[in-house]
């Protein structure tokens, strides 16, 4: 993982739920099985209201979004537990989502699978940035630079080791916390 | 300490824990389902070999509920793959939707969906199973892999919903390492007036504190207007919590709880020994309110979030193209008889459709008999559109197949929980949460309709 991210950006307002993020007719896809986590990219965000997001997330047909960073309001993430969500979205190529705070779950989902790091903006970015804006994030000194102007965000503080190692799993067998895959 | 801060100081071997904490808890039931079960046996199987064993085959509670009558293949496969991995681990607790353990379920859509298509096994909804079947005990530690786990809150059972891989390594190891959360508490005075249910009760509070405004918080409930209420009101209010953002809901334990609690483990031969926690005098609460349940008046929550907090009555002029009971919330027993008071013998003005919540209530309405007539057909009388087949149907929306789904933009009332934009199918369709009374009011004039006209 490089500790600088540039990216264009995909800005959504508050209470993106899950139904959102991942509706629930694809939930049949299954995670862990290598082609179905490939498709459920493809519908990352698709639950989106047309009228509010003319722009689309994941191109018609497509598998990978170009925005790899994702800028949204309050209580990210909020609804369901599926696990889906935050896997969707990390199949599709998003990295990092800078909300102005997150659903616990789905916070929670993001650290266990390290599929993204869900970072706390310290004030309200989706009201000033659009989507297509380019950002850097910078993962060491916790900052977001979009057109010229430098934001500071909240540390990821424990969870970013967990992210960095690729989930929970990975983390406990790298600190010694369970033993090593036979 | 606080209710939940006793059992996660119990589950974690501590004496005291306190708000902020992260602490190892020992996991008493997992459950999970046909929609994150694959993924959750996935993960476990990758991370801890093929051939390992789940920590404990007792306390794995496995429910297809969610896309079962579809003729989508892949959630029929789903539902095989749970039945392969229960019968590989000799798992007793798999509530399937066909008898034959090594047998396919294949949804047969000739049969349409009113009629029947399950086994002797089969429940229906999860968190309504999880209670019926003996698996909820007082001051234990319930994780699910679904939002609404937080339902059995209502037993005095720390209860909430965790993803795949949290999922995944429980299965392997029976714990999990979780943040203590701060608590709020909700303390009810007075009752409940006539036309007002548990549904409106939360409904107020999440219009009071916001979508998010339980979150990674703990929502107990105390006051004697809580000890007035049902078993089914708790479990209402409780299921709610998630959508203010709560970790867990909490009712403490008191007769109703213990004789619903013993009576189903009982008759379930599952573990009947359990210890309750008590309410202490010392208790820290990052909000405390006091409501009085008597000055409730019929609620709806409107598109597009739950904390959309409106009165029936002021909302005369919405007209509706849909009405729709069912799910873990809205689907029990006693919703649908408070629906059917309020239909009895007059016809609905709009589509409506009764989805019971577990195989139970679909019996219970059969052989519930008013004036010589069966609830369930009392509903059906009045227009509704009732299936046999319990499971969560349209309301998470579904594969397109699904029973009473929103296929095109509509104005949908609906008892159940939920209410962000296409949470019910098409994501252009609008839903408005109201209490069983309110949706049944409201499908028999097509507009949202303040119940207490019709009840007396």
């Amino acid at each position: 993982m490089s500790h600088v991210l540039t990216s264009p950006v995909y800005v959504c307002a508050d209470n993106i739920d899950t139904d959102q993020i991942i509706p629930a007719q694809y939930l049949t896809l299954v995670p862990t099985i290598p082609d179905e986590y490939e498709k459920l990219g493809g519908y990352a965000m698709i639950g989106l209201p047309d009228d509010l997001y003319p722009t689309r997330f994941v191109p018609e047909g497509g598998l990978k979004t170009q925005y790899k960073i994702v800028i949204a309001g309050r209580n990210f993430g909020c609804g369901s537990s599926r696990e889906h969500a935050p896997i969707a979205m990390g199949a599709a190529g998003v990295e990092a989502v800078v909300a102005e705070s997150f659903a616990r779950i789905f916070f929670r989902n993001c650290v266990a699978t390290g599929e993204l790091y869900p970072y706390d903006a310290q004030e309200r970015l989706c009201d000033v940035l659009k989507t297509g804006d380019v950002a850097t994030l910078d993962f060491d000194a916790n900052t977001l630079t979009a057109n010229g102007v430098t934001y500071a965000l909240k540390p990821l503080g424990e969870v970013r080791p967990v992210i960095d190692a690729g989930g929970i799993f990975n983390y406990a067998r790298q600190s010694g916390m369970i033993a090593p895959k036979a | 300490m606080t209710l939940t801060e006793k059992i996660l100081a119990r589950a974690s071997g501590k004496a005291r824990v306190q708000a902020g904490e992260n602490v190892w808890v020992n996991v008493d039931v997992l459950m999970t389902h046909d929609v994150c079960g694959p993924g959750t046996i996935g993960v476990f199987k990758r991370e801890f070999g093929k051939e390992a064993r789940v920590w404990d085959a007792r306390k794995v509670v496995i429910i297809p509920d969610h896309y079962i009558f579809t003729a989508d293949s892949m959630s029929n496969r789903n539902v095989d793959i749970l039945r392969d991995f229960a019968r590989e681990q000799g798992l007793p607790y798999f509530y399937d939707v066909i008898d034959d353990p090594n047998g396919h379920w294949q949804f047969d859509a000739s049969q349409g969906q009113h009629k029947a298509q399950y086994g002797s096994r089969y429940t229906g909804v999860c968190h309504t199973t999880l209670p019926w079947k003996g698996h909820t005990r007082p001051g234990e530690i319930l994780f699910g892999t679904d939002s609404h786990t937080c339902m059995a809150g209502a037993f005095n059972q720390f209860a909430t919903g965790i993803g795949n891989t949290d999922a995944g390594f429980i299965l392997g190891t029976g714990k999990l390492l979780i943040k203590v959360p701060e608590t709020m508490r909700f303390y009810m005075e007075g009752a409940m007036q006539p036309g007002v249910m548990a549904k409106d009760v939360i409904l107020h509070v999440i219009g009071d504190i916001g979508f998010d405004g339980a979150t990674y918080r703990a929502m107990q409930w105390e006051g004697a207007g809580v000890y007035g209420m049902s078993m089914d009101d708790r479990m209402t209010i409780a299921n709610m919590a998630i959508e203010a953002g709560g970790k867990n809901a909490m009712f403490p334990c008191d007769q109703k709880t213990l004789d619903y609690v013993n009576e189903r483990t009982k008759e379930n031969g599952t573990k009947s020994e359990f210890e309750p926690v008590e309410l202490e005098k010392e208790q820290s609460f990052v909000y405390d309110k006091v409501f009085d349940l008597s000055k409730l008046e019929p609620t709806v929550a409107c598109h597009p979030d739950p904390g959309q907090r409106k009165l029936a009555k002021e909302m005369g002029n919405v007209q509706l193209d849909r009405a729709y009971i069912g799910s873990c919330t809205g689907g029990k027993t006693s919703d649908f008889l408070a629906f059917a008071e309020v239909v009895r013998g007059k016809t609905v003005k709009i589509d409506t459709f009764g989805v019971p919540a577990t195989t139970k209530v679909v019996r219970e309405l059969k052989d519930t008999q008013w004036g010589g007539q069966s609830v369930w057909s009392i509903l059906e009388s009045a227009g509704v559109r009732m299936t046999e087949n319990a499971s969560c149907a349209a309301c998470l929306g579904g594969p397109v197949d699904t029973f009473g789904r929103l296929n095109t933009p509509m104005k949908c009332i609906s008892a159940t929980n939920r209410n962000f934009p296409g949470r019910m199918g098409n994501k252009e369709s609008q839903v408005f949460l109201a209490s069983p009374y309110t949706v049944a009011a409201s499908a028999l004039t097509g507009r949202i309709t303040d119940p207490r006209e019709f009840v007396s």
